[in-house]
């Protein structure tokens, strides 16, 4: 019998994965700022403090540096840390632990140790925190092989994906758009794995394909509805993992409709948009191309505070509609 | 910036530090700039409950007499590194509250040109070289400024605060380290309110204060009651001094309390209401300051009700100058990420 599935928010799904895990596995434990009495500052982790205790639910010092380096020797050594980080733009202050030791360590010591960690990221733009704490740091560490990083869109994958982290032997690193937090969604009880490395296509689609991350992938759902109107059919893929990229998928789509237009939050250059578009020039989908691949990123600017501004340097579903209008041109 | 003369100091033999050291015109001042502090806090607060700043901030209230101690015997251009909680700081170092409110509504004539917001509120003409938004962030940035006054031979001295929780990030460390080997101009002040967001320094620090942090850097580690600004001004003096004489940094802890939450998401779980009731009704920075100012002769009723409204004056005129100013064009969403060059 499938199990049942109620309506849950992105944050309470995430939480539930959480609470599944440490449920199934003793070594399952969660360390950040503020996640104990306070919930965390998204309310991610909530009340799970009063459950697992302060044994497994614990409150770091402010140090990203010296915590994400614990999560890495706690996880070499036989526990399963997962390691929230308060906003993803703290994740600079650890990257030394991140990129050199967490990365690297299997690699470097020649197969000797696995680094089973799981690390999550609240990012993006939209509450108006400014420039420090509303990036979108996803392709930094997309860079680096021994990691493997996603970007679950739905409270669905949140689970699932999560999940598939905690049983993952290498370190997943999780980006979590601040602004999907409160978004509902039917999610299954109990546990299910949603494959990390897999993309999904939300919505079929003959003329044009949108390649789309994290709540662009929402923004490019809503733009596609708008479009239908139109008569121009758009398919919708949620790329969700970004290291290891589902190539295929992406390929595949592309052949069918010969349009390719990416959409990320992140700063457009030399980001997602760029890897993808240069992954369809380099394979057999480039020869199905009818125009030039539309890349829809981030301005090349720190993200603002003023709200109108802060709005302006993000995709917004005006702009994939405009983008995506004029890519059809001559579809049919 | 001794203000008192032979007779008047006579007289004040036996008060603290400060009452011996400043006119009373000048601790009036000080009055009207905590007051300042605490009502701009207050308008911000309120506008942002309306709808009309978004965003978040992080208020000092509670905090007001650290700041203007702190900032009591520095020149103008002296510098300062503030925090995520620096409305306090932007004031006491002689910024607009007009001018701070235009950029929490986002304006063109915000001291950031509506880019930064509260949580990077600057004012660097005044020395006030930003708030930041991370932790710790600013602490190496004041010892940066500390080795161009050594280099440039300016005679500035550089004040960095920061909170208790930030004294658990490697910057804090290798900051201080470097201020102390090459003997810099700079003033380490730890806001100790007690809490990082919710972790206690009890939970969160091993020493049982930040000053004892000092020792192992080799520079004076000072504790003052930070509510009272007396006490936290002769403490500022002595560094000031020490770092213009260029004996180098001292680490200032100065133990103070926030009544308001951490930012405007906090649900207070982690401390009671007795706790927040007490350092409020009995331990208020500007009422102990009030009242002493009042019991030494140096302000009666009516000079305090001057003060207050003249106050509440420049917080509705700032507000209305606020409101009134433009916001940025879309198309300048470029400026500023690069130095514009001819
Ligand atoms: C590097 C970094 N880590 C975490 C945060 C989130 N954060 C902002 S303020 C704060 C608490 C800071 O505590 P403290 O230094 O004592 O200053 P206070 O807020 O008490 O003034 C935290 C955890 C941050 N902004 N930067
Ligand atoms: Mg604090």
């Amino acid at each position: 019998m499938d199990a049942m599935v109620r309506e849950l928010s992105y944050a309470q799904a995430i939480q539930e994965a959480m609470a599944i895990a440490m449920d199934m596995d003793e070594r399952v434990f969660l360390m950040g700022e503020d996640i104990g009495v306070y919930g965390g500052a998204f309310q991610v982790t909530g009340d799970l403090v009063e459950r697992y205790g302060t044994e497994r639910v614990i409150d770091t010092p402010i140090s990203e540096l010296g915590g994400a380096g614990v999560a890495v020797g706690a996880a070499v050594t036989g526990m399963r840390p997962i390691f929230e980080f308060q906003f993803s733009d703290f994740a600079t202050l650890a990257m030394e632990q991140i990129v050199n030791q967490a990365a690297k360590m299997r690699f470097m010591l020649g197969g000797e140790v696995s680094v089973p960690l799981v690390m999550r990221f609240p990012a993006g733009s939209g509450t108006g925190a400014a420039a420090q704490h509303s990036q979108s740091l996803e392709a930094w560490l997309g860079h680096v092989p021994g990691l493997k990083v996603i970007q679950p869109a739905t409270p669905h994958d949140a689970k699932g994906m999560l999940l598939a982290a905690v049983a993952d032997p290498d370190p997943v690193m999780i980006f979590e758009h601040k602004l999907l937090y409160k978004m509902k969604g039917p999610v299954p009880e109990g546990y299910y794995t949603v494959p990390i490395g897999k993309a999904d296509i939300r919505r079929e689609g003959r003329d044009l394909t949108i390649v789309a991350t994290s709540i662009m992938v929402h923004k490019a759902l809503e733009a596609a509805a708008a479009l239908e109107a139109e008569g121009i059919d758009i398919e919708v893929v949620d790329l969700r993992t970004i290291r290891p990229m589902d190539k295929q998928t992406v390929i595949d789509s592309v052949k069918k409709t010969s349009r390719l237009m990416c959409v990320y939050e992140a700063v457009k250059t030399l980001g997602i948009g760029a890897e993808v578009s240069a992954m369809i020039a380099e394979s057999e989908a480039f020869d199905y191309l009818d125009a030039p691949i539309v890349r829809l990123g981030g301005a090349e600017t720190p993200i603002p505070y003023n709200p109108e501004l802060e709005k302006a340097v993000v995709p917004q579903v005006p702009d994939i509609i405009a983008a995506a209008r004029d890519l059809a041109k001559g579809v049919r | 910036m001794a203000g008192a003369s032979k007779a008047v100091a006579d007289s004040r033999a036996n008060l603290p530090f400060v009452y011996r050291q400043y006119s009373a015109e000048q601790l009036k001042q000080v009055l009207h700039k905590m007051y300042l502090i605490r009502r701009f806090e207050e308008g911000a607060e309120e506008c942002y409950t309306r709808g009309l700043i978004h965003g978040t901030m992080h208020l000092s209230i509670g905090q007001e007499a650290s700041a203007m101690g702190i900032c009591m015997p520095l020149a103008e251009d002296d510098q300062i590194t503030s925090t995520h909680r620096g409305h306090g700081h932007c004031i006491a170092k002689g910024a607009e509250v007009k001018r701070m409110f235009a950029e929490f509504f986002g304006k063109t004539t915000g001291y950031c040109k509506g880019r930064g917001g509260s949580m990077h509120i600057a004012d660097v003409a005044k020395g006030n070289l930003g708030a930041n938004g991370i932790v710790a962030g600013g602490i190496p940035i004041a010892v940066g400024a500390g080795l161009s006054s050594k280099m440039m031979k300016t005679g500035k001295v550089v004040v960095s605060f920061f909170g208790d929780g930030a004294n658990n990030e490697g910057a804090f460390h290798e900051a201080l380290n470097m201020a102390a080997i090459w003997k810099l101009p700079v003033i380490f002040v730890c806001e100790n309110n007690g809490y990082g967001m919710s972790t206690s320094t009890a939970r969160s620090t091993a020493v049982k204060n930040i000053a004892d942090r000092a020792a192992a850097y080799s520079m004076p580690g000072v504790i003052v009651n930070g509510n009272i600004f007396s006490e936290v001004a002769q403490a500022s003096h002595q560094a000031v001094a020490r770092a213009r004489a260029g004996e180098g940094p001292t680490l200032i802890e100065s133990k103070t309390y926030r009544h308001r939450g951490h930012s405007k998401s906090d649900r207070n779980r982690y401390r009671t209401k007795e706790e927040i009731e007490d350092w409020m009704s009995n331990r208020d920075p500007i009422t102990l300051f009030e009242s002493e100012l009042r019991e030494f002769g140096f302000i009666d009723d009516k000079g305090i009700e001057a003060i207050r409204s003249a106050v509440a004056q420049e917080i509705a005129d700032g507000i209305e100058f606020a409101k009134a100013s433009p916001s940025p064009d879309i198309r300048t969403i470029q400026n500023y990420v690069y130095t514009e060059q001819a």
